[in-house]
């Protein structure tokens, strides 16, 4: 009865010790093998079932891939004393697990250094530099630009460095931070910047001034084009008429001079008879019943009335 | 409530007794379709299975039914043809011909600066795609948060590049194109297996406290626009009818000028004939002419007073009115008919 129960008790602790003897690892895994506490050999990256001694040495895992950093939102006075929110995110992975389980033990110890050393380098560089630096990354051609309503011509601000220049800077002095901890920093960025509560509500009030100016603008645009509009009009219809008035009496004077002049062909030859049949037409013309004639028997007429010769 | 008591004591004697015989069967049977369950698996159509032997990657399998060894090898699937999607501003809480969004606020995600130090709340949406299941899987911890954190980022750096304006009315298109390419770079970089498909700009707006004066430029803008309208219909009513007039005008001029000469001309050829005719007996003629024109008048004039050429003073004899009817015009002189 005792042997047996023995012989299952060594069983079991077989078991249990071939168990513990492997470790697997996996495709997102490194591992380093403590014995009592301290490491041995090199790190194991390659995935698979692994072998080690059992109990005596334990398998520390790590993660072999990108890990993630989330800053706090932090709010950081920029050069030119405007105060905003500033969100990072960072990416970093480590690359030597023994100095990282040595420097740090674990990842949450890797947080801890990750914020102090990140939060610490994205405060200075947002301190060094202007609000528009770290808002804008390019100087774009202001050509492209597109400007509304007859707008003042550059709207955006020259910058010198710029936001990948910025976000390039906080790596550099970050990483180097970093390479005694096995930790490769990978890409720091700022994720959101926000303005605090009092700066937006200056900046709102900018916007609606802003908008009110563009608003007036086309409305007087609109005013001085109609107008102008009126005015050419104005201008259209007297040189439309007057036109046509010139050319009409042009025409009328060229037809009556034209008429003159058959006239005065016609009438030169004997102006005295043209006299006379004219004056004839004049009578017969404008004497009516209402006119009254006094008539000289002297008159060419009535010479005959008193005497026949 | 009596009917609720459960008796256990008779339940349990109801359980017939099972022989160790049968137990055994069970257990083989389970242990095979354990067997079977780790052996067999299908991999959807629009998936990729990956293959881990002891963690270890050995190999993807395309859709279908497939093997592997049980136990030692796992599977994970990938939906690598299915477009996935991030949205950024707002939340779809359930897609449908009415889809309803989250009530709940999402405006650190969307309030950004643009490059004028302005600010605008720009909602989008990201699709991408799984293009290496390998990398998906084992490159990036915590995929989709990075992949958000990255979106963001990019989606602020392109905005920070663009006034106002730009990004709330022409600009979008450039926008989505920018960050479709900036992001598909640090996709690259960060070795995270995705495609970035597209990006679409949603809703695209000013900050709630200015948006009432962005709509008084809307509004400005159409005044204007109204302003310039009328003033060109004022001009379109009055300006064509005017060229009308004005050709009018010279038509009729052209009319006179017409009937003016045509008119010379008339009467100039008949003076000529006149005249002709006139030349050969010109003083007989001339006397015919006045007496024959005489005949013609004197019937239709009104009074005749003949005068012998010696008589003097006789005017004070017509009464003053009677003159008066011998100007042409007066109606009240009509006395002497």
């Amino acid at each position: 009865m005792n042997t047996r129960l023995l012989q299952i008790a060594a069983v079991v602790l077989a078991l249990i010790a071939f168990n513990d003897a492997f470790y697997q690892v996996n495709e997102s895994d490194q591992v380093i093998i403590t014995q009592f506490g301290n490491p041995i050999g090199t790190p194991v990256t390659s995935p698979g079932m692994h072998f080690k001694l059992p109990f005596i040495q334990r398998a520390n895992r790590f993660d072999k891939r990108f890990l993630e950093w989330d800053g706090n939102p932090n709010q950081v006075p920029t050069r030119d004393k405007r105060f905003i929110w500033v969100d990072t995110y960072a990416r970093w992975r480590i690359v030597d697990p023994l100095k990282f389980f040595q420097r740090l033990r674990d990842e949450r110890g890797a947080q801890s250094r990750l914020d102090d050393i990140l939060d610490g380098e994205v405060r200075n560089a947002v301190a060094r530099y202007d609000l528009i630096e770290i808002v804008r990354s390019t100087n774009r051609n202001p050509e492209d630009v597109p400007i509304e309503a007859g707008e003042e011509r550059v709207i955006l601000e020259q910058i010198k460095q710029g936001r990948r220049q910025i976000h390039h800077e906080i790596l550099e002095r970050a990483a180097s931070r970093m390479s005694d901890l096995g930790i490769e920093l990978l890409d720091i960025r700022l994720k959101r910047i926000n303005y605090v509560e009092e700066v937006q509500k200056d900046v709102f009030a900018r916007m609606i001034a802003e908008r009110q100016r563009i608003a007036e603008l086309f409305r007087s645009e609109g005013e001085g084009e109609s107008a102008r509009i009126r005015g050419e009009r104005e201008r259209e219809l007297k040189r439309i008429q007057s036109e046509a008035y010139r050319t009409a009496e042009e025409l009328r004077g060229k037809a009556d001079a034209q008429a003159t002049d058959i006239y005065a062909e016609a009438h030169g030859r004997d102006a005295d008879f043209y006299a006379f049949t004219k004056s004839l037409e004049t009578y017969e013309k404008s004497i009516d019943p209402k006119t009254f004639f006094i008539l000289s028997t002297d008159s060419e007429l009535l010479k005959f009335i008193q005497r026949p010769r | 409530m009596r009917e609720d008591v459960i008796d256990f004591d008779r339940l349990g004697r109801r359980i017939p007794p099972v022989s160790p015989r049968l137990i055994g069967i069970v257990l083989a049977a389970i242990a095979v379709l354990a067997v079977l369950f780790s052996t067999f698996y299908q991999v959807q159509p629009e998936a990729v299975g990956v293959v881990m032997r002891f963690g270890k990657f050995v190999r993807t399998s395309e859709p279908g039914l497939h093997a592997k060894v049980p136990f030692v090898e796992r599977v994970q699937k990938v939906p690598v043809q299915r477009q996935l999607k991030h949205e950024f501003g707002f939340r779809t809480e359930e897609a449908a011909v009415r889809t309803r969004y989250s009530e709940s606020d999402f405006a650190a995600e969307s309030v950004m600066l643009t490059g004028d130090l302005n600010v605008a709340v720009v909602e989008w949406i990201v699709q991408y795609r799984v293009s290496d299941p390998y990398k998906f899987l084992f490159k990036v911890r915590n995929l989709d948060d990075t992949f958000r954190a990255m979106t963001e980022a990019v989606m602020r750096e392109v905005v920070g590049d663009r006034t106002v304006t730009e990004v709330l009315t022409v600009g979008r298109q450039e926008i989505e194109t920018r960050v479709v390419e900036q992001l598909q770079a640090l996709v690259t970089q960060y070795e995270m297996g995705v495609t970035v498909d597209q990006v679409v700009l949603q809703d695209v707006n000013p900050p709630d406290p200015v948006k009432p004066s962005w709509d008084a430029v809307n509004q400005a803008q159409q005044q204007r626009d109204r302003l310039i309208n009328e003033a060109r219909a004022e001009y379109n009513k009055v300006v064509p009818r005017a060229k009308g007039e004005a050709e009018q005008a010279i038509l009729q001029a052209q009319g006179y000028a017409l009937d003016r000469v045509n008119r010379a001309q008339g009467d100039s050829a008949r003076f000529k004939s006149l005249y002709e005719a006139y030349r050969k007996a010109p003083e007989v003629t001339r006397r015919r002419m006045h007496l024959e024109t005489m005949e013609r008048v004197l019937p239709l004039v009104g009074g005749k007073l003949f005068l012998d050429k010696d008589a003097k003073g006789i005017l004070p004899l017509f009464s003053f009115d009677k003159l008066q009817g011998t100007v042409p015009g007066v109606p009240r002189g009509g006395g002497d008919q």
